[in-house]
């Protein structure tokens, strides 16, 4: 029977398909269409001569909305294979952002001194600016730019995440 | 290949294939997969299709009078026949007419292939006259679209879109063909030829989940098949199988709007439809059953009511084709992703092979249980002697076509449900309705496709006065095609189905629901060369549904009836399947969380 309250996840959602014209459109239009949520997406062609994208969604919603989106997902034509990070063997999850943080004086050096706690690379700099690149789990990017708010942060630019199964297997 | 001479068979290219133009390849590829009617309409960017149409033989254009004419009518020549319907027509509004009739494929999986003409690739994007983004406003209402901007690619989009409509769960698809593209010359494939990537649905059941599904069978004590759409659209056979399989178990039987006459409805096992309008013996044995045998239905809102209350105490068994229909509105105890036809099939040979028992002594106690919901006779209805009651009207419609070979569409509303509830089908696709999109205006034009597919059978559009005039200018074709489609008007003045929610939900203030202004259907009839007919007493009923009947042309059929009579029974919104109301005397007032249902 229907659950009286239940709790809303979060999961990463993985999408083989075709590369043909409109086949994003498809699967942004299933979500919208359906009043699911997208907090993230991240798309790019990974096989140039079979012409397949990945396509990998954050999305949340209650056990019952993210089985429905998988299977909305297996449903579209242009889908080779859906694959869901959250519910089967852990994967890897990956996101790159840049992040840029203006200021002088004892802010940049503490904007420098947190930079290098998470390993972001500095990849462009001015007298009063730095633009660092940080490339981790969403959380790790997420706390890295709360640090940054008080010490001048100007403009931030995320991936969206890129996920991959552990040890030898395919999604 | 062509009797006429044209060039469809086309010159051989030098690796063996065959050069057409995009126009020719169109008209050649519905041949090739046996397409013997296109519904249409032309215009600017389809011409060169329309000229290749011109002198071709096997194919007979039906001329409809609007693109959702058109959508419809492909319908119902689909769910009558169980082959695709064709339409085509032009870009920008033809495309956006066509909007209604292939969402309403969508929501009733009905197999129609749209074609549309598109405005030439180098104007695509520049809001060019009779332009629109076809693709992208058909997306969510198609099962696949495709826009075709390379004349070598038609005909394996073609010949895709015919197997994507007809296969697994299926539905409308729409191929977009720029007017360029039908003019450049390119190499024709073979529908054999075309292999698709990623499209293949799942035909076979896990045979794990078969045995499963018949120890749950067998070990019920109150046990209800409840059928819908799929069995129709798997095909006769899946019909045949489930009769054996009713027969076999004795087990009771209902079914959707979408799935009447898959089992016969004269049979003792027939429970008539459930659901909102459904029978009172229906919906007490979905409240009350054990084990739930759900083929080819996807308990939808109008079938469930009150979703937390629906049938609590069952284990049930859900067969579907599509995946992801399987926990969307009810969580189920066992899925089959399967097409219906190829389950019911492993379904019998193990309930055969492993010499399978029903649990007897309960199934005749369970049965007792239904004999007195039966005993209720919940589609009762309290006749008239001076004016005609709509139930009466479908009643002696019924009883005066018996033995004749008839189809029956529908538009939406009252007269709709008083059809599926009171006519008796025997077998499938004898009954096209708008079910899931609920389409005012589907009737008239379904019936012309159905005639169209069956010419000597009659064909009957139960219909109501509101719903019929949304696509009226249909009879045009019918008398074109000299179709004796019958338009059975029960004609109340309202828009019987909004005035009766009015009356119960909203303290009887009939907003806009009153047709201050009607046709004379008589005369219109007569303006479109057709035959008119008019009953306003209960004692002419009869003859003048014989003189309809008897009638070799189409005819509107003015049925004048009880203006306030309301379609019972009924489950109010937000309510149990046990908790139906039988008559205006019933207390329905609804909750105010049923009020926001729709």
């Amino acid at each position: 029977m229907q659950q009286k309250s239940p709790a809303i996840e979060r999961h990463t959602i993985a999408v083989l398909v075709d590369n043909e014209a409109g086949v994003l459109a498809r699967v942004i239009g299933l979500f919208s269409g359906r009043g699911y949520n997208i907090e993230s997406l991240t798309v790019a062609e990974v096989d140039h001569a079979a012409h397949t994208s990945r396509v990998t969604i954050v999305t949340s919603g209650t056990p019952q909305v993210i089985e429905q989106i998988e299977a909305q997902l297996g449903r579209l034509v242009a889908v080779h294979r859906v694959h869901n990070w959250t519910t089967s063997a852990p994967g890897i999850e990956r996101e790159m952002a840049l992040v840029k943080v203006a200021g002088s004086g004892e802010k940049r050096v503490e904007a420098m001194r947190i930079g290098e706690i998470f390993r972001a690379h500095v990849v462009d700099t001015t007298h009063t600016s730095f633009i660092f690149e940080i490339t981790g789990a969403p959380s790790k990017i997420d706390n890295f730019v709360e640090l940054m708010r008080p010490l001048g942060l100007v403009d931030v630019s995320r991936t969206g995440v890129a996920a991959i199964a552990r040890g030898t297997e395919a999604m | 290949m062509d009797k006429d001479g044209n060039s469809l068979t086309g010159a051989p290219t030098r690796d063996g294939a065959i050069e057409l133009s995009g126009a020719e390849m169109v008209i050649r590829a519905l041949k090739d997969q046996g397409v013997k009617h296109i519904f249409g309409y032309p215009g600017g960017a389809v011409l060169p299709i329309y000229d290749a149409l011109f002198a071709v033989e096997g194919i007979t254009h039906v001329l409809c009078r609007h693109e959702q004419g058109a959508t419809h009518a492909a319908e119902g020549y689909a769910r009558s026949t169980g082959k695709p319907g064709v339409v085509l027509v032009t870009s920008g509004p033809g495309a956006t007419n066509a909007v209604t009739g292939l969402t309403d494929a969508l929501m009733d999986s009905i197999p129609i292939v749209v074609l549309t003409g598109q405005v030439a690739t180098h104007l695509i994007g520049n809001d060019a006259f009779q332009e629109c983004d076809t693709v992208g406003i058909t997306r969510p209402c198609t099962k696949h679209n495709w826009l075709v901007k390379d004349v070598n690619d038609l005909s394996r989009v073609i010949h895709e879109a015919f197997q994507i409509a007809t296969t697994g769960r299926p539905g409308p698809v729409v191929v977009d063909i720029p007017k360029d593209v039908q003019f450049k010359k390119g190499a024709y494939v073979m529908p054999d030829s075309v292999r698709h990537r990623t499209y293949k649905p799942k035909i076979e059941p896990d045979l794990k989940a078969i045995v499963k599904a018949i120890d749950l069978m067998a070990n019920a004590k109150k046990p209800l098949f409840y059928t819908g759409g799929g069995i129709i659209n798997s095909g006769p056979e899946a019909s045949r199988l489930l009769r054996e399989l009713v027969k076999l178990t004795g087990f009771p039987i209902t079914s959707t709007l979408m799935g009447l006459g898959a089992y016969p409805a004269s049979e003792p096992e027939w429970l008539g439809m459930l659901g909102m309008h459904g029978s009172y013996e229906a919906n007490h044995a979905m409240h009350d059953c054990d084990v739930l045998i759900c083929l080819g239905a996807r308990f939808d809102d109008r079938v469930t009511g009150a979703v937390d209350k629906f049938s609590p105490n069952s284990k049930k068994i859900h067969l579907d084709i599509d995946a992801s229909q399987i926990n969307k509105n009810v969580r189920v105890d066992l899925p089959i992703v399967a097409d219906a036809a190829h389950a019911l099939k492993e379904m019998l040979h193990f309930w055969k092979t492993q010499r399978r028992k029903v649990d007897a002594p309960a199934l005749k106690e369970w049965w007792r249980e239904i004999e007195r919901w039966r005993e209720k006779k919940s589609l009762a209805f309290k006749n008239s002697a001076t004016i005609i009651k709509p139930q009466h009207a479908i009643d002696r419609l019924y009883a005066l076509t018996r033995g004749k070979d008839v189809y029956i569409t529908t538009e939406v509303g009252q007269h709709q449900m008083w059809a599926a509830q009171r006519f008796k089908f025997e077998e499938p696709n004898r009954w096209m309705t708008s079910g899931g999109l609920g389409t005012m205006g589907y009737g008239l034009p379904a019936a012309v496709g159905v005639q169209m597919a069956h010419p000597d059978s009659l064909v009957i559009d139960i219909a109501g006065e509101a719903s019929v005039q949304m696509t009226m200018q249909e009879m045009s074709t019918a008398v074109q095609y000299e179709l004796p489609i019958k338009i059975f008007i029960l004609n109340n003045l309202y828009m019987g189905m909004v005035r009766q929610w009015q009356q119960l939900l909203h303290g009887g203030r009939y907003s806009h629901s009153y047709s201050e202004a009607l046709p004379d259907f008589v005369k219109l009839a007569d303006a479109f060369g057709c035959v008119g007919l008019r009953a306003d007493k209960p004692d002419e009923l009869d003859d003048k549904i014989r003189e309809m009947i008897a009638v070799k042309r189409p005819v509107l059929f003015d049925c004048r009836v009880d203006p306030k009579e309301n379609c019972y029974p009924m489950i109010p919104s937000g309510a149990a399947h046990n908790e139906m109301i039988l008559s205006d005397a019933d207390d329905g007032s609804p909750t105010e969380e049923g009020k926001v249902l729709v």
